[in-house]
This record gives structure tokens, C-alpha cells and sequence, in this order.
């Protein structure tokens, strides 16, 4: 079957959307159409991708370059699940600009195709790059080009949001850098595997907290509310969906793949997940604004996948692997959902005050359902991915006999019942609309729902082989 | 000064620097401050970078490693400094805002 694949495919996901994106600038009509275009050529890249089979690793050295001067980027499962959920979101959040964005808010979409691009491109680079130096590169691409995102309100709270978030990741991107001089300099390599278990606790710890920054992780969260809920509708999806999930992805990779060893780490870890959860679920449950609202549900569930490291242990490494991963796929499919959906908010009513949603369940019905369906996986119940995903959390809690940790699960899931119903039971009554919100975009917003609640069905075969791929 | 002490003292310095400018990053108020004081952390972290371990020929990885680092500083130092001034004229002064979301 990979007899058919080109390393050089592996190209395409990156080459895509930064070409686009450079292309841009030069353009002053067609915006949306070039990275419509550019989108549906990296899915088409990342679907015939699909295609390498389980097990083998795909690689490219980039410009003929070996390592360790040269780049090398490699394709696993864990790399091509990521590709594709991302994909799928950052097509669904472009087609929805195209489609809305443009027409109720045209100066700023004028300016929202190049970072959309730039953060694509910048994460699939992120997601194929093996090694700890080249992680720190395309971080600081996705985080240039995310804060573009925050700025694009083009007032004051957008910049301040945007400033604040530059400044943490300033911070921790340095942290990060400093971890890495460590590892390079105890293991003589940048490659995460050649350095597994050679890995000193000090890189390890200085790499993490970088991370946490930039991921907002608890208890380095406080700059994502402000900043994610600053930036346009499809904006504050990419943000919350997708970028912060970035630091996940690496945070598995260096705590699985290169340093298995660190027991009291990963509990601390486990810790600081809880911290989230419980703080975000909170702060979401006090909040006046939808989008805020949003923004700490995505604290709280960033929290969820931190204690896949003190789950992932012996035999339930794999489970609990699965269960973070498929967590991450849903919560960003469900969460560019409401992002979406608040967006329609906003333009159906003028406002995103949740003491003033009444009239949505009359004049917007998609879009309040939208929350609902959404809110299924947020909850953890089934059928949704979320569902799934807990499922797997919990067996491996049990299975491995660290039960606390399924307290936090259980408990995470009641509070994001009483943030979401909160939300669809102020849309209820009658109230003013300043107008009809328009009918293709509501659906692309339910179709994310939709596919959350979908990834809890057709999750069987990624998840068994997810298990399987866990290193 | 024989071989063994001279990375000595680019390791120390460099992170000497890194934990100055890290401090100042978060104790300054105004933000210029803030983005010299983060781009001073980041040189610390390249003194560390660019120490090879045996003070004998220099680590052509580690050079690269420098290099590229110093090119995403300037990059980001630039984008900083363009949003600062961006800020300023909005808001009318070079700091944050205290408590965003009230």
C-alpha cells in the first residue's frame, strides 16, 4: 500500500498553506477562495496519507539535508490523527469565514486568511517535526502567527489580549529553549526517541513549564480568556480548537517518548490537570459572556488531558494514550463549534451577554442546538468522542488502581453540564433580534457539532490502533 | 584559564542572564522594558547553547542551533515592538491593562 507514497508528500501539508499564505499578500481580490483552495489541497495530502499503514514511520529529510544539520520530519499515528482533525477544523473554520465572516465583518476578514494560513502551516510542521529544536521553531510560527489572530479586532482589548499573550509566550518559549541547551548537551542529540531515558530531569522540567505557558496549562492559564476571547468568531475557534492544543502534542511526545521515568512529574502534572479543571469549570460557571465562558471551559478541559501522564503507566499506557488523544480531537471539533456558534450569537443579537440570550431558541435555532450537541462531548456523555475518550481516562484510573483521578473526570463532566445548559437555557424565551442570522454557516457550525458527537461512534479502529501505537 | 573553566563561565553567565531577564520581564511594568528584558533572557540561553563540552573544536549543531534562535528573536522582537506601538496608540500608554476581564 505505501509503495504508492511519496516521502515528499509529507511536504504538501506545510507547503500548502505557507505558499498561500505568502501568495496573499500580493492579492487583493480572491483571498478566500486561494486558501479555500490551499485547505482542500492539504485534506487531500493528509487523506492519501491516511494510507501509510500502522507501524512504519514515513520520513522526509527536508532539502536532501540529513539530520543532525539538516531537518527531518516524520509521520506516525500520533502525527496523522493530529494532521487530520486539524484539517478538518481549519477547512470547516475557512469555509465558514468565507461564507460569513466576509459578508457581516469585511475589514476584518480582508485580514484573516494569512495567519488562518500561517497557523496551519505552522502547526503541521509541528506536528511532523521529530526533534526538540524544530518543535521550538514551529511553536514560535504558530504563536506568531495566533497572536495575529487576537489582534485582528484591530481595538484596544484585541491588542492588549494579543500583548499579554506575546509577552507569556516570550517567557516560555525561552524556558522551553533553555530545557533544550540542557537535553542537547546531556544527550548529544536533538531527536526526542535517540534520547529516550537520556533525558535530565532539568530539561525535562524547564521544557514542560515553557510548554505550559505557551499551552495555557494550569496554573499559566491567565492569558488565554482575554486573548481567545478577543479575536473574531472563527479566530477564537482557531485559538481554542486547535493552537493550544499544540503544546499537548508535544508535552506527550517528550513525556512518553523521551523520558518514561518520571513518576512524581507526572503526578504533578496529573495535579496541575485537576487545578484546571476544577478553576476553569468555575470561572466558566461565573462568567457574563459567552465567549468567556468558552474561553475557561477551554482552560478546564486543557485540564483533562493532563492527567493522561499519571494515567499512562505499564499495562494502560495505551488506554489512557487513546483516551488523551481522542479528547483532544473532540474538544477541538466541539469547541470550533460554540466558537462558531458564539459568533452567529454575536451578529444574531448585536451582544454575547448570557442574561440576554433570549429569542435564540425562536430566531436561531441551529445555533443554540449547535451548543447543545457540542456540550454533549464537553459533558462526556454518550455517544459522543468525549465519551469515549473519559471512558478510556476511567478504565485506565481503575485499572491501574489511582482512582482519584476519576473523581476529577466525573466531576469536570457535571460542571461543563451546568456551564452548557446555562447557555441553552437563557436562549429560551422571547427577546429582540437586530437580525436573522444566515442559514449555510449555522450548519457548518452544527456539522463540528455533529462530528464530535460522530467521533464517538466511528472511533473504534483509530482508538484500538492508537492503543496499539503508544509508545 | 584552562580548558575546563572557560564553558564554565559561559554556562554560568548565560544563566545569570537568562534568570535577570526573566525576572525583569515579569517585575517591569512598561512593556519596552519588558521586550528588552525577554530579549536578554533569550542571549543568556544561547551563551548555554553555544558552550561545547570539551572546550576543544566549536559544535557546528550547536552554532545552527544559535543562529536560527537569534533569527526568531529578531523576528519576534520586531513583531513585538509593532504591536507595542500599536498598543499605544489605542490605549494611549505602553502598559497592560490590569484584570482584562472585569
Amino acid at each position: 500500500m505505501s509503495a504508492g507514497i511519496a516521502p515528499w508528500l509529507l511536504a504538501a501539508p506545510v507547503a500548502l498553506p505557507l505558499g498561500a499564505g505568502l501568495l496573499m499578500t500580493l492579492l487583493v481580490r480572491g483571498r478566500s477562495l486561494l486558501t479555500l483552495v490551499a485547505g482542500t489541497g492539504v485534506l487531500i495530502a493528509v487523506l492519501l496519507l491516511l494510507d501509510v499503514p500502522v507501524g512504519t514511520r514515513l520520513e522526509l529529510a527536508v532539502g536532501g539535508w540529513p539530520a543532525p544539520l539538516g531537518i527531518r520530519w516524520h509521520l506516525d499515528l500520533l502525527a496523522i490523527v493530529f494532521l487530520t482533525s486539524t484539517a478538518v477544523i481549519a477547512l470547516a473554520v475557512a469555509l465558514f469565514a468565507a461564507l460569513h465572516l466576509s459578508r457581516s465583518e469585511p475589514a476584518i476578514a480582508r485580514h484573516f486568511w494569512a495567519p488562518l494560513l500561517f497557523v496551519w502551516a505552522a502547526l503541521n510542521a509541528l506536528f511532523l517535526s521529530a526533534d526538540v529544536f524544530n518543535l521550538y521553531v514551529t511553536l514560535e510560527l504558530l504563536t506568531l502567527a495566533a497572536v495575529m489572530l487576537v489582534t485582528l479586532e484591530n481595538n484596544q482589548p484585541a491588542f492588549d489580549g494579543a500583548m499579554r499573550y506575546l509577552l507569556v509566550a516570550l517567557a516560555g518559549s525561552t524556558l522551553y529553549l533553555l530545557g533544550v541547551a540542557l537535553f542537547y548537551h546531556a544527550t548529544g542529540t536533538l531527536d526526542l526517541v535517540l534520547a529516550a531515558g537520556a533525558v535530565p530531569p532539568a530539561a525535562l522540567a524547564l521544557m514542560t513549564v515553557g510548554l505550559m505557558a505557551k499551552g495555557a496549562l494550569f496554573p499559566l492559564h491567565a492569558w488565554l480568556p482575554p486573548a481567545h476571547a478577543a479575536a473574531p468568531a472563527p479566530g477564537s475557534a482557531l485559538l481554542s480548537a486547535l493552537v493550544v492544543k499544540a503544546a499537548f502534542y508535544i508535552l506527550l511526545r517528550l513525556w512518553l517518548e523521551s523520558a518514561p521515568n518520571h513518576d512524581a512529574g507526572r503526578i504533578l502534572l496529573g495535579l496541575c490537570g485537576t487545578g484546571a479543571v476544577i478553576w476553569g469549570s468555575l470561572l466558566a460557571l461565573t462568567q457574563a459572556r459567552l465567549k468567556l465562558v468558552l474561553a475557561y471551559s477551554t482552560v478546564a478541559q486543557l485540564g483533562y488531558l493532563l492527567l493522561v501522564f499519571p494515567l499512562a503507566q505499564g499495562a494502560w499506557t495505551g488506554t489512557a494514550f487513546a483516551g488523551g488523544v481522542w479528547l483532544a480531537v473532540s474538544h477541538g471539533l466541539a469547541k470550533a463549534a460554540m466558537f462558531l456558534a458564539a459568533g452567529l450569537v454575536m451578529y444574531t443579537l448585536g451582544h454575547d451577554r448570557i442574561a440576554e440570550l433570549r429569542g435564540l431558541a425562536r430566531h436561531a435555532p441551529l445555533t443554540l442546538f449547535t451548543f447543545g450537541i457540542a456540550g454533549v462531548t464537553l459533558m462526556g456523555l454518550p455517544p459522543s468522542g468525549g465519551f469515549v475518550a473519559k471512558w478510556l481516562l476511567l478504565t485506565a484510573a481503575f485499572g491501574s488502581g489511582q482512582w482519584p483521578w476519576a473523581l476529577v473526570l466525573m466531576g469536570g463532566g457535571l460542571l461543563a453540564a451546568v456551564y452548557t445548559f446555562r447557555i441553552i437555557g437563557a436562549g429560551f424565551g422571547e427577546g429582540p433580534i437586530e437580525r436573522k442570522p444566515p442559514r449555510a454557516p449555522q450548519w457548518i457550525a452544527l456539522a463540528l457539532a455533529g462530528l464530535a458527537l460522530l467521533a464517538g461512534v466511528a472511533a473504534e479502529l483509530p482508538l484500538l490502533q492508537l492503543q496499539e501505537a503508544a509508545p | 584559564m584552562t580548558g575546563v573553566e572557560v564553558p564554565l563561565i559561559y554556562v554560568v553567565t548565560g544563566i545569570f542572564i537568562f534568570l535577570r531577564g526573566l525576572y525583569a520581564l515579569f517585575a517591569r511594568p512598561h512593556l519596552l522594558h519588558k521586550l528588552v528584558a525577554g530579549n536578554l533572557a533569550a542571549s543568556g540561553v544561547f551563551l548555554v547553547i553555544a558552550w561545547s563540552p570539551q572546550g576543544g573544536p566549536p559544535d557546528p549543531v550547536a552554532q545552527a542551533l544559535v543562529l536560527t534562535g537569534i533569527v526568531v528573536s529578531v523576528a519576534v522582537t520586531a513583531y513585538a515592538a509593532a504591536l507595542l506601538a500599536r498598543l499605544e496608540q489605542t490605549s494611549g500608554k505602553p502598559y497592560l491593562e490590569h484584570d482584562p476581564d472585569r
